[in-house]
């Protein structure tokens, strides 16, 4: 694999992440993480639905009116998030369960469009693959980290094998009921950003509104 | 090769400019034809499979509600009944029919199948089902006082998918003993609250008939005043009052009505 190919699979995972930099796929991050087992089938199912997706795009971008371009991205990621989800209520019922309609939304998860409309639609196949697989880790990365995270310190468990015994069943941990509930993903998505971000100062966003003193306003 | 070779015609398609009307269409008819293929072949390959999971999952509930019913342990203990008795009963006379092994009737078929259910006109048909199963199961559990639970699989239309249910009734087949849903399509975090155990509890210990006689049982809004009404839920109006209709249906004369009578006069 070439060096500037291998930058497609590796750049999203943290310079170039979808969640921490481009801000994409919060809804389905928010909802999915109270476990670590359905976030990695969340993961695994975007993954999947990505990289095909941007593989298939890719594979007719030369032939694709730009007037009905959106609609036939769209249609073909639908498709394949509808198979998805078959695949998953006869393979893993359970899990799919769990996942309720968000396995659906992910035809509305903007990291899948933005992809397809942004490299796919311009780059050839092999790259276009990397980059779906690519961008699909880096949101199962966040997705894990933020799972691992709710689920230990809100169930005492990873993976649903308790790790630190509650006290209502006679052990020690007392949970944080807090980790359960969705608005926990977001503060800890807030953390993970802002240390991405002191790590690498390159991703700060300019200040788009700064606060200008007026000539003559005094200051206070 | 000739001119007009598949080949050949797929090539000049191919060359024509991205944003001519015939590529266009082509493209979109071409994408959406792939599309519905890998969709319903995906779906057809995949549904003996899901419905497996399905069925599993609807007799782990019929399990879990009868387990949870107050008094049922005592009831099966007494009598050393391990499980309930299931029997197929002929909705239009109310008779059990013996034929029928309940071990291999299929009622989720029978409710589709024009040839083994009777069509409904509309006035007939709250619950919106469209047509009515000749035979249907029920499953009897007796006691040492005879008749202790019967529990009915109840069906019906909410506001956007089909409510299926199991509908218990005590001995004197008309207090409620349980309602338990287990499986609906509603909208999620409104109609589909209609899952929600604390609200399917409130059904418990309800009268399905008012003091004439008639099947009354219906969902309010706010909360209940009368042994025959249960409390809304906000914002599930629709969904609930789907619930409301299917086991008024259910209840009634074209439901399991006639077999509930038979069974009260006793006559299995």
């Amino acid at each position: 694999m070439r060096k500037s190919n291998l930058h497609h699979l590796t750049a999203p995972l943290i310079d170039n992440n979808p969640v921490t930099l481009q801000m994409l796929g919060i809804c389905s991050a928010l909802a999915v993480t109270t476990a670590l087992d359905t976030a990695l089938i969340m993961g695994l199912a975007l993954l999947t639905v990505l990289a095909t997706a941007s593989t298939l795009i890719s594979m007719i971008r030369a032939h694709l009116p730009s007037s009905i371009r959106l609609v036939v991205q769209i249609t073909i990621i639908a498709s394949l998030v509808i198979v998805t989800d078959q695949v998953l209520r006869a393979f893993a019922f359970e899990i799919s369960q769990r996942l309720s309609v968000f396995v659906g939304l992910i035809v509305t998860n903007c990291i899948v469009l933005g992809r397809a409309e942004s490299f796919a639609m311009h780059n050839p196949v092999w790259p276009s693959f990397l980059d779906g697989v690519g961008n699909g880790l880096g949101y199962g990365l966040i997705l894990m980290i933020v799972a691992a995270i709710r689920e230990l310190l809100g169930a005492g468990a990873l993976f649903g094998v308790t790790v630190m015994p509650l006290a209502a069943e006679g052990g020690w941990f007392e949970p944080l009921g807090f980790m359960l509930l969705a608005p926990s993903a977001f503060f800890i998505i807030g953390v993970l950003i802002w240390v991405i971000r002191t790590r690498r100062p390159a991703q700060v966003e300019p200040n788009d509104f700064p606060i200008i003193l007026q000539v003559g306003e005094e200051k206070s | 090769m000739s001119r007009n070779s598949p080949v050949a015609l797929w090539r000049r398609f191919l060359a024509l400019p991205n944003d001519s009307r015939t590529k266009t269409l082509g493209v979109a008819f071409l994408v959406s034809l792939v599309a519905a293929i890998a969709v319903s072949t995906t779906s057809v390959a995949l549904k003996s499979r899901q419905e497996a999971h399905v069925q599993a999952a609807r007799e782990a509930k019929l399990a879990a509600m009868v387990a949870t019913l107050p008094g049922l342990a005592d009831v099966m203990r007494e009598t050393g009944a391990q499980s309930l008795q299931t029997v197929i009963v002929a909705m239009d006379t109310g008779q059990i029919d013996p034929t029928k092994d309940a071990a291999t009737f299929d009622f989720l078929t029978a409710q589709s199948d024009v040839t083994q259910s009777k069509p409904l006109a509309a006035s007939d048909d709250p619950a919106k089902i469209g047509q009515r199963p000749n035979l249907a199961p029920v499953y009897i559990l007796r006691g040492t006082e005879g008749l202790a639970l019967v529990v009915l699989p109840v069906y019906g239309t909410g506001y956007q998918s089909t409510i299926r249910a199991y509908l218990a009734l005590h001995g004197d087949l008309t207090t409620i003993a349980a309602l338990s849903i287990y499986e609906q399509g509603e909208t999620p975090g409104l109609g589909a609250r209609i899952t929600d155990p604390a609200w399917q509890a409130l059904w418990s210990g309800k009268r399905t008939l008012d003091d004439q006689g008639e099947v009354t049982i219906t969902v309010v809004r706010g909360a209940a005043s009368t042994p025959t009404q249960v409390d809304g839920i906000t914002g599930a109006t629709r969904s609930t009052t789907g619930v409301t209709n299917l086991v008024q249906f259910w209840l009634g004369d074209l439901g399991y009505g006639p077999f509930l009578a038979r069974l009260k006069a006793e006559e299995f």
